[in-house]
């Protein structure tokens, strides 16, 4: 005990709490490499996907690594209406993350509202709340989405409405019992003595100290609606063609695996695994970090 | 204990009221089934005709007393497309499924747990460590692309398995069945494996956290000291005492597995009623839909009733809350 060694900032200590997992640095580096590819698909990807003009059927099903008319090599092959498959995915990212983050994002916001309410009013409305949470988290969100999805119809926004609505109760599950534990601390007391109005103390003092199980639920959460939207689309019951995710594309090549043209569903496929695993161990090593209880 | 037993119930009724207040405003309130069912040329009388045939003119409370009441009834309406009630139809299916879903089940167990007890007795062990890790793909990997990935390897690269259908089946008590055949078990194998890989994982890891957890406990140390040869510790003392967290899981897990049956009757060509759902859905066929979302849930509900029973007639603790 020095007592006195130099001030760490925060923001320090927790990269290099972060850092000390291996395994946790390959994620977070796959899920940079692969968010930076979507965003900058546009101009790295060889071709537009969706321009049909730029599409000719002579480049149909071309095996990975040949040369197309377009006079570059499809390094991950063509598929069946001769779009290069490396293009497809890079565009199909951009579709996949941003319905994943925008959903998330959504029902990170309203799951936390609706837990923190309930545990700040406590009485009837939580009893309300939280049962109805239950109930959710009693049915697997996949069959959620289904349903939501089978209701709604097709459509990015009707995806996006399902996943919140099939997610947005783990985030309230984990608000309320974080927020349960903190507020009777002294803290929440003298918010309370000071007569702070109602949304300064959610906000101002309940949050900040139940935020971080929050964001280790927000990763894994978001790597699941990766999963549940690219499944969904795999179905055909989730993102409309127009807009091709991951799922999508995999659905498509899946007629003609069985005639051996594998790359068609394999490398969209390889692509969704990278993501889903590396945004896992990150949210692995995050859980980790941000436990109290495992602080040295 | 009568008591606590009518106390679920309630529960589990009122929440079968909720689930069916939240599927009919999904299903029948959102979107107009009068565009699906009727051609828009149709004439007006004709269209007339069958709005009220179907009582959308009523009001939507009328309309939901009209469902509830069938409900009770048993009656979930006629499916739109095959002109059949739609708990006939999913009633063909259900054996299809839960053959494929008993399977699943019965090969994560059988595997699942010696995997996870080897596991947590030998943590340092290489293998361990192997099945730790192959655990983690088991939960992450989504099980659509599982199944593709049976299916490139075992049917179209190796030729070993056949790629979907359900094969040759026999007929026992009117019911069709794929297991009694060896053709039958051939198209089971590689569904049913794709279906247990997440609850497999999920088993190990449960095994394996309880076993290190109880070989600390007093009563193994007692039982080493004692003289007592290590297998029957970890078979009598110890598992027996991680077995009923186990047991629970199964239970619990087992509605998901039905759940995710529909991903995988849909890559395999498996005809269950997983299959059918998807079909309707994109034949909007409302009534079968509905059928089975309340089949469903009536099944979570059920079985987590019965779950909670069995757990407080096998833990005296739990009965005095």
């Amino acid at each position: 005990m020095s007592g006195l060694a130099r001030p760490v900032s925060p923001a320090r200590m927790f990269w290099t709490d972060f850092a000390e997992s291996r395994l946790a640095l390959l994620g977070l580096a796959l899920v940079v490499v692969i968010v930076l590819a979507a965003v900058t698909a546009p101009w790295i990807a060889p071709q537009n996907p969706y321009d049909q003009a730029g599409l000719s059927l002579l480049d149909a099903r071309l095996p990975p690594g040949t040369e197309g008319s377009g006079g570059y090599v499809h390094l991950l092959g063509t598929d069946a209406a001769g779009r290069d498959v490396l293009s497809a995915i890079l565009f199909g990212l951009r579709t996949s993350i941003f319905v994943a983050v925008a959903a998330g994002a959504v029902a990170l916001c309203l799951g936390t509202v609706a837990g923190l309410f309930a545990a700040w009013r406590g009485g009837l409305a939580e009893q309300a709340v939280m049962r109805l949470v239950d109930l959710q988290l009693s049915l697997p969100a996949i069959l959620l989405a289904l349903v939501l999805v089978a209701a709604l119809g097709q459509g990015t926004q009707q995806v996006v409405i399902a996943l919140v609505a099939a997610q947005y109760a783990y985030f309230a599950r984990t608000a309320h019992g974080a927020a349960s534990a903190e507020r009777h601390r002294d803290y929440m007391d003298a918010a309370r003595v000071l007569a702070l109005p109602p949304a300064r103390q959610m906000l101002r003092h309940l949050l900040p100290n139940v935020l971080p199980p929050l964001i280790v639920v927000a990763t894994v959460q978001v790597a699941n609606a990766i999963a549940i939207e690219a499944t969904l689309s795999f179905l055909g019951v989730g993102m409309p063609v127009t807009e091709p995710s991951l799922g999508t594309l995999i659905a498509n090549g899946f007629q003609f695996m069985l005639s051996g043209r594998y790359w068609i569903s394999v490398y969209p496929g390889l692509a969704l695994l990278a993501l889903i695993i590396g945004i896992n161990l990150v949210g692995d090593q995050l859980r980790d970090v941000l436990n109290p209880r495992l602080r040295k | 204990m009568s008591l606590f037993l009518l106390k679920r119930l309630g529960a589990a009724l009122l929440a079968m009221w909720v689930m069916s207040l939240l599927v009919f405003t999904g299903v029948f309130a959102i979107g107009n089934p009068i565009d699906v069912l009727i051609n828009p040329a149709a004439d007006q009388r004709i269209i007339a005709e069958t709005i009220a045939r179907y009582g959308f003119d009523q009001p939507l409370w009328v309309q939901y007393l009209r469902f509830l009441n069938g409900l009770l009834h048993g009656d979930f309406g006629r499916s739109f497309v095959f002109n059949e009630p739609a708990l006939a139809l999913i009633a063909q299916k259900l054996p299809a499924t839960l053959e494929l879903a008993l399977t699943a089940m019965l090969i994560a167990v059988v595997l699942g747990l010696p995997l996870g007890l080897y596991a947590g007795l030998r943590p340092k062990d290489l293998p361990a460590q192997g099945i730790m890790a192959a655990s983690i793909f088991g939960f992450s990997l989504p099980t659509f692309w599982v199944g593709l990935m049976l299916i490139l390897v075992f049917s179209v690269e190796l030729g070993w398995l056949p790629s979907g259908g359900r094969g040759e089946t026999v007929v026992v008590f009117g019911i069709e069945c794929s297991f009694l055949t060896v053709d039958g078990l051939y198209h089971l194998i590689l569904p049913a494996t794709n279906l247990a890989l997440f609850k497999l994982s999920l088993i190990i890891r449960l095994t394996r956290a309880g076993i290190r957890e109880t070989m600390l406990q007093d009563y193994v140390k007692f039982a080493r000291a004692k003289g007592v040869k290590p297998a029957r510790i970890v078979v009598v003392h110890a598992l027996r005492n991680i077995l009923i967290p186990i047991v629970t899981v199964i239970g619990l897990e087992f509605g998901s597995v039905v759940a995710f049956a529909v991903v995988t009757e849909t890559i395999f060509s498996w005809p269950g009623m997983g299959r059918l759902i998807i079909e309707s859905i994109q034949t909007l066929d409302r009534p079968v839909m509905v059928a089975y979302l309340m089949l469903v849930v009536a099944m979570f509900i059920l079985i987590n009733l019965s779950v909670d029973v069995l757990n407080t007639l096998l833990d005296p603790r739990l009965r005095h809350r």
